[in-house]
């Protein structure tokens, strides 16, 4: 019988394997950020050891940095991103600082230099690394003492997944997105659905999905509880490495085979059909809480067991929406068009095209923060800053920003925001703040409208 | 990391599903570069409201938790383990964990342990009268003094972690040769040192 793509790069990658334990699997690359690593920076310098290969270990600065000019003024953000630097330096591994032109979001970062290629095995202290799986690369998210326990040796120390298959049938409509086939997915199998899988996406709309579609896609596997999403390489993978400051001169013949066999199996397979999907926009405090834009806000009393009913009571009544409401009547106060999900350059122009000659509504606050110092670069090179500006948006430096507030930009209590990121949790974008997830023209949609429009009908 | 045998203590219960590390610990809080002290920040933003179950005066100092199915999931941060840690919980008891916290979690000295549905019923309703119950990861055990004995199966890996405190990076150093072979027969891509000129 044939086997998985998943299979095909794990085996390759099994350093040692002894029964009964997990194997220990070896490690292509390591992405390295100021928040998850400076404890085991620390353990190492205790322990006495040092990194194994600084040179399949990179460091970027993204969770806390400012997205405005100027000093970091917060003294703890400060002293992290501080301490970054001084154990790159100690330890010999390289960083893209902030004001290197090549800082930004670690998983956008990433595939803009050529970094993440197909085949490899991939790994960061942050859940979203999966988004690499965009290129065939088995890329998943790790803790702390993970992170220690790579930079020693270059391995970990897994447990062998098991697989599933998500496929995309059909053709995507107008007016949606690879994020609402995402969202869509989630709110099919739910926030655990993934648990203990790598997934891998297949079918019709994702090989007609651009690369920074399946990135958006495979980004929020860890949302349907999966450590790692994939997309088989093809010519649309090849053309978007090829030529990048990392990616080898030619294609290697070995990427043009890493696909599961016709005749593989998976552990379990699910099929989504995106003809039938319309914009998603999430109605309560996890991913998978989620309905159509032409949908209203869901009643608890149709809940299918007493614990959903009563996280959908919690829900709502931290959202403060009442159900039967109609999704595309709820008003916003704030837009957030950015995170690495959905801010990169494609993200920004299809939000700017909904926007373009359009104002932001009055009482709405919306900012654009782009993934990278490089999409950034190429979108003012395009102008879509100075389109964003007029229209009444903020344009920011480049950062995690309003996906987590952990730098200064977060919703006030009670503040409602249209956002392109991936976690709609309680707090998540500011204590009390609340979230609603969408696509990049749905964020641009309610920044115009002040509310949660359907973006197909501002066409 | 402390070694953990078996633990016998009181039992908080919260009763919610999909708990996850954004609640578990704030993320104003991630900021700190150490690793111990986050036992304060434990479910911050809920803590703060007076009926939320973990303030319960019957719970205070509690060692185990009984939590809902996905428990821990969304970010990969560590430190929510690190922060029910600090605060005294040497066991989790719940339907299921998300993957990254499950391995966080033993890789902390905090065992969490799978149970089915029924079988959490039946250990809420025993706490719910005396409320102690004690965590065998020599016998595989959950065990209540009225006389109620759960077993559980724990990842035999998972399970020499926890019983001996084991540092898994020298576990794996003990391995280097085998990682110098694969090394030695897997070309590197590239050189991550080497600063190219921004695309
Ligand atoms: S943009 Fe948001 S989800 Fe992505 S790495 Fe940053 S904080 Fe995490």
């Amino acid at each position: 019988m044939g086997t998985t793509l998943f299979e095909k790069i794990w085996s390759a990658h099994v350093v040692d394997e002894r029964p009964g334990e997990p194997a220990l699997l070896y490690v292509d690359l390591h992405l390295v950020h100021e928040v998850t690593s400076p404890q085991a920076f620390e353990s190492l310098r205790l322990s006495g050891r040092k990194v194994r290969r600084p040179d399949l270990t990179i460091a970027t600065m993204d969770h806390n940095v400012p997205t405005e000019p100027g000093p970091i003024r917060d003294p703890l953000a400060r002293q992290q991103l501080e301490a970054l630097r001084r154990n790159c330096e100690d330890f010999g591994v390289p960083l893209n600082a902030t004001g290197s032109g090549r800082e930004g979001i670690v998983h956008v970062m990433g595939p803009e230099l050529g970094l993440t290629q197909p085949g490899m095995t991939i790994v960061c202290g942050d859940s979203h690394t999966s988004t690499r799986g965009a290129f065939g690369a088995l890329a998943f998210g790790i803790g702390t003492t993970e992170v220690e326990h790579v930079l020693a040796t270059q391995t970990l120390v897994q447990a062998r997944p098991k697989t599933m298959l998500v496929r995309f049938d059909g053709e995507l409509p107008f007016g949606v997105t690879a994020k609402d086939m995402v969202l869509g997915a989630i709110g099919q199998v739910g926030v655990a659905g993934g648990a203990g899988h790598a997934i891998e996406y297949a079918g019709p709309a994702i090989e007609a999905l651009s690369m920074e579609g399946r990135m958006t896609i495979c980004n929020m596997s860890i949302e349907a509880g999966a450590r790692a999403g994939m997309v088989a390489p093809d010519e649309t993978t090849f053309e978007y490495v090829r030529g990048r400051p990392f990616a080898p001169a030619e294609i290697p013949d070995a990427w043009r085979g890493l696909r599961s066999d016709p005749d593989a199996s998976f552990d379990r397979v699910v099929a989504v059909d995106v003809a039938a999907l319309a914009p998603q926009v999430t109605w309560g405090t996890n991913p998978g809480m989620v309905a159509p834009v032409d949908g209203v806000v869901p009643d608890p009393a149709d809940a299918g067991d007493p614990a959903e009913r009563k996280a959908i009571e919690r829900a709502l009544a931290y959202m403060d929406l009442r159900p039967g409401t109609p999704i595309a009547e709820i008003r916003v106060d704030r837009v957030f068009i950015g995170s690495c999900t959905n801010s990169r350059l494609e993200d920004l122009r299809a939000a700017a095209a909904v926007v373009d000659g359009r104002r932001v509504a009055p009482g709405v606050r919306a900012l654009v923060v782009p993934g990278s110092a490089t999409v950034k670069r190429q979108a003012e090179a395009e102008g879509l800053d100075r389109l964003f500006r007029e229209a009444g948006f903020e344009w920011r430096e480049a950062g995690c920003s309003m996906c987590l507030g952990m730098n200064p930009d977060i919703l006030g209590p009670g503040e409602r925001c249209a956002s392109t990121s991936n976690r709609n949790f309680e707090g998540r974008q500011g204590p009390g703040g609340r979230t609603h997830l969408v696509s990049p023209p749905m964020a641009a949609a309610a920044a115009i409208t002040g509310r949660l429009a359907d973006v197909r009908e501002l066409a | 990391m402390r070694p953990l045998v078996r633990v016998t203590g009181k039992v908080a219960v919260l009763d919610r599903a999909d708990v996850d590390t954004d609640q578990i610990v704030p993320k104003e809080f991630l900021k700190r570069i150490e690793r111990s002290g986050y036992g304060e920040f434990l479910f911050f933003e809920w803590m703060k409201d007076p009926n939320f179950e973990l303030r319960r005066p019957e719970y205070e100092g509690a060692q185990i938790l009984i939590a809902g199915r996905n428990f821990g999931c969304g970010s990969s941060r560590e430190h929510a383990a690190w922060a029910l840690e600090d605060r005294g919980f040497r066991a989790i008891l719940a339907p299921s964990y998300s993957d990254i916290f499950r391995t966080n979690a033993v890789k902390t000295g905090l065992a969490p342990i799978e149970l089915s549905e029924e079988a959490l019923a039946e250990l809420k309703a025993a706490v719910a009268g005396e409320n102690t119950l004690t965590v065998d990861l020599e016998t595989l055990e959950v065990a209540h003094p009225g006389g109620l004995h759960v077993p559980f199966d724990l990842d035999p890996y998972a399970r020499e972690t926890l019983l001996h405190g084991l540092d898994d990076v020298a576990r794996t150093l003990a391995r280097e040769e085998r990682i110098a072979a694969f090394e030695a027969a897997h070309a590197a891509r590239f050189d991550t040192r080497s600063a190219p000129a921004p695309a």
